[in-house]
């Protein structure tokens, strides 16, 4: 075992935890604080694949700005514990056991897939990514569906707005 | 050693898959919401680690439109949810189903 495998395992097993907690946890704040761990863990993670911007981004955008909105929103409502209605029987029969078959479908394409097995046995570098290469990238072959995203936000803001205003 | 790129494929269908009961397990339509937060992150990290194998950078072009996509999604569904809780002062998810045949 060496240093970026432990720091891996180490923070595989915060984002793993994360996950459980968000499931098991009854509030809603403490779902969304576990939400955010799996996020800083997955932006440690990011770092060790050496995507720096990507990590920044996930850190910024993320961690910040989504889940201070998710947070905001949970405390403008207030609503308390989450209630345990048993109206759908389907959710609890239904869910776990599709949960682990898609668990298992991914599992079993990933042993049997060839682009698994290069991608598991493959050297890989350990430089990072370039983040100029990477601006050069987003600005000159992904112009467009960048400046289309411009307009996503646009329109999401304007929903966003829309939906939430109070009628008179 | 290298950590081994399977390793955090792994891991990506092991949060994704916690996502997918998270989103069927769960009442609260805002715990609803970050499950499928969740399974865009666990998409992620599956993106980063094919661009690391490949090592090419497209896949992190593609984790910013997820990341964009995400932040737009959370703005207009909470706006969603706001409405939601005023109109029917719950947020489970169970007593939404207006639209249900």
């Amino acid at each position: 075992m060496n240093l970026p495998v432990i720091v891996f395992f180490a923070f595989a097993l915060f984002a793993v935890g994360g996950a459980v907690m968000l499931i098991l946890a009854r509030e809603p704040i403490h779902s969304a604080l576990a939400l955010i761990l799996v996020m800083s863990a997955l932006a440690t993670l990011y770092l060790l694949l050496g995507a720096e911007f990507i990590a920044a981004v996930q850190m910024i955008v993320y961690a910040g700005a989504v889940m201070v909105l998710f947070v905001f929103v949970i405390m403008l409502l207030n609503m308390g514990l989450e209630e345990r209605t048993d109206f759908s029987k389907l959710a609890k029969y239904a869910g776990v056991p599709l949960g682990f078959v898609l668990l298992l479908e991914i599992a079993h394409w990933l042993w049997r897939s060839p682009a698994g097995a290069v991608v598991a046995n493959g050297p890989q570098p350990v430089t990072a990514f370039s983040t100029v290469e990477l601006s050069k990238l987003l600005f000159r072959s992904y112009l467009f569906p960048f400046e289309a995203t411009s307009i996503l936000i646009l329109i999401a803001i304007l929903g966003a707005l829309v939906l939430a205003r109070k009628e008179e | 050693m290298i950590v081994p790129v399977s390793y955090y494929l792994v891991l990506s269908a092991i949060l994704f898959g916690l996502g997918v009961v998270a989103f069927v397990f769960k009442r609260n339509v805002i715990t609803v919401f970050m499950s499928i937060e969740l399974m865009l992150n666990a998409v992620n990290l599956a993106f980063v680690a094919f661009a690391r194998a490949r090592n090419q950078l497209d896949g992190l072009i593609f984790v910013f439109f997820v990341v964009v996509v995400a932040a737009a999604e959370a703005a207009v569904g909470l706006a969603i949810i706001i409405v939601l809780a005023r109109n029917r002062e719950s947020l489970n998810v169970e007593r939404v189903n207006s639209l249900k045949f």
